[in-house]
């Protein structure tokens, strides 16, 4: 750990002119830029500018401009959504992280489940989309579910992967330490497969947020992808796209959030430390 | 009478595939001995020291430890791997401590263990390091480290060098030789290179392919710390060198020399 942050402290002392910050924001610079001049000189359009989206935003968040159905409804509405994501999540990784772990070691468990996950797993989430609405009705039950299936597989595979490609060495070397065979799962394959489990943690929850608007198509009545529905019926375009704007944000913000934890307890692992 | 401290009794392997790694090996190890097995690949050098290690099982034969059959890896047999097989997850001080943790040592007294095995090592300064921060040569006093601190009574080594620079091997070499004259170890070690094993050992059992067997043992007296560029030291390097890569291998190898 000194060793390593000794050299990068080194690194950074080096005076140079650093570009980052800059790179960083080009794109999204540029496509700001190409946005706004294509629906400045094509006012015609249906796709609104970003003045109008911005000002827009500022409507959901705090209101006082339109005062419509939409006027301060962001908050409720991110609140529904997070706290259906996280939710879903937390329920997909109940389930994904011990049958991960089952299949992964054990061969008649891996025989009985895994034909039937795997012919199960292309079916996209969208596809479920009415057989969850007859199964558990309309409303955030429905969009529970369908969030938690899409959080589901890329736990369980990940998982799966992690627990079955341990070092066999480490097997050796902790068996030659004293370790018993009963043992060897939570000395050896537990903290072997942690970086490779998080992987598959961070994918789930980055998918959770990607279903989640699929998941509020399924008629409950708050929530981020209940307002983009509502508006698109609506024709309200630069509503549709600050939900758009939001998802990404919050989704990026939480991504960055679990990151940050993987850092925190896998200092130890070259590609998280 | 005082069973042997290790004995192989006519030891062979024949893998599932068919492919005989070795043949009726009988070897006797005393304690406190430094005992290299050399020779080509394939020859069941590293066989061998699995079998003792148990982590391979005889097809034919027996290892006996102090009167006890060999059924399986344990910490008396402490195993030094040429790809060191440190725990990522844990520092070294967490590395070195886990055997005493895995035999039921509480935590304080696992630490204070640790303490010492890493001062003794000379990683002081690395202590709270992990694995993937250290070189080569760091990682591979942490493994021996490591065998040292369960209270090992027989240190396996396979080719544990093999993937170091010169002057490292050296000097891990030397540090090998301190650690095993202080502490009584019994030391198995595995190598391909006769310097090595002349630097090192008390006895050399040269091994030879197809199927892999025991085909000479050489007993070195040279005083140590051994001259690698000494007459003497010469000499034998020269008389196993024809043993082991002359036209004739075989117990006539020596005639030949």
């Amino acid at each position: 750990m000194s060793q390593a942050e000794t050299l990068r402290a080194v690194e950074t002392e080096r005076p140079r002119l650093d570009y980052t910050p800059l790179v960083r924001i080009a794109v999204p610079v540029l496509l700001l830029l190409g946005w706004w001049a294509g629906t400045t000189f094509n006012p015609g359009g249906l796709i609104p500018s970003p003045q109008d989206v911005g000002t827009a935003l500022w409507d959901l968040a705090f209101g006082g401009i339109n005062d419509d159905a939409f006027s301060q409804m962001l908050l409720p509405d991110l609140i529904a959504s997070a706290s259906r994501v996280y939710g879903a999540f937390l329920l997909a990784a109940a389930l994904a992280l011990p049958l991960g772990m089952l299949i992964g070691r054990l061969k008649v468990v891996k025989e009985l489940l895994e034909p039937t996950l795997q012919v199960l797993r292309p079916v996209p989430v969208t596809a479920w989309l009415p057989l969850s609405m007859i199964l558990f009705g309309l409303g955030p039950q429905s969009a529970f579910f369908l969030v938690a299936l899409g959080a589901f597989y890329p736990i369980l595979v990940n998982t799966v992967f992690a627990v079955r490609s341990v070092e066999p060495r480490l097997f050796e070397a902790a068996l030659m330490l004293g370790v018993s065979q009963p043992r060897l799962f939570p000395k050896v394959v537990l903290p072997a497969s942690l970086p490779g489990i998080f992987t598959g943690l961070r994918l789930g929850l980055g998918f959770a947020w990607v279903v989640i608007v699929v998941g509020e198509m399924t008629g409950v009545q708050t929530g981020l992808g209940a307002m983009i529905m509502d508006a698109r019926q609506l024709s309200r375009t630069e509503i549709v796209i600050s939900g758009m704007i939001v998802i990404g944000i919050v989704g990026f913000l939480s991504d960055q959030a679990v990151q940050w934890i993987g850092r925190r307890l896998l200092a130890w692992s070259p590609q998280h430390g | 009478m005082i069973p042997p401290f290790l004995r192989v009794r006519d030891a062979g392997k024949v893998y599932p595939g068919g492919t005989e790694a070795l043949r009726g090996a009988n070897l006797t190890i005393d304690a406190g001995e430094f005992v290299c097995l050399i020779g080509a690949s394939g020859c069941g050098k590293s066989t061998l020291l699995r079998m003792i290690g148990g982590f391979e099982t005889a097809t034919t034969g027996e290892i006996v430890m102090a009167g006890k059959p060999v059924t399986g890896p344990g910490p008396d047999r402490g195993m030094v791997f040429q790809d060191y097989g440190l725990f990522p997850w844990l520092t070294v001080q967490g590395n070195i401590a886990f055997g005493p943790l895995a035999r039921g040592k509480s935590k304080q007294e696992a630490g204070r263990i640790a303490e010492r095995f890493v001062t003794m090592m000379g990683l002081d300064r690395f202590a709270r390091s992990y694995p993937h921060q250290l070189s080569g040569g760091m990682k591979q006093r942490v493994a021996i480290g490591r065998v040292l601190a369960n209270d090992a009574r027989l240190a396996l080594m396979d080719e544990p060098f093999g993937a170091l620079d010169a002057m490292t091997r050296e000097r891990l070499q030397e540090e090998l030789l301190a650690i095993w004259r202080s502490t009584g170890l019994s030391v198995v070690f595995v190598t391909h290179s006769l310097e090595e094993a002349i630097f090192l050992a008390d006895r050399i059992v040269v091994m030879s392919p197809g199927p892999g067997r025991i085909v000479a043992e050489e007993r070195i007296t040279l005083e140590r710390p051994r001259d690698v560029s000494s007459p003497e030291f010469n000499a034998i390097r020269r008389r196993l060198g024809v043993m082991l890569h002359g036209d004739h291998p075989g117990p006539h190898a020596r005639e030949v020399a």
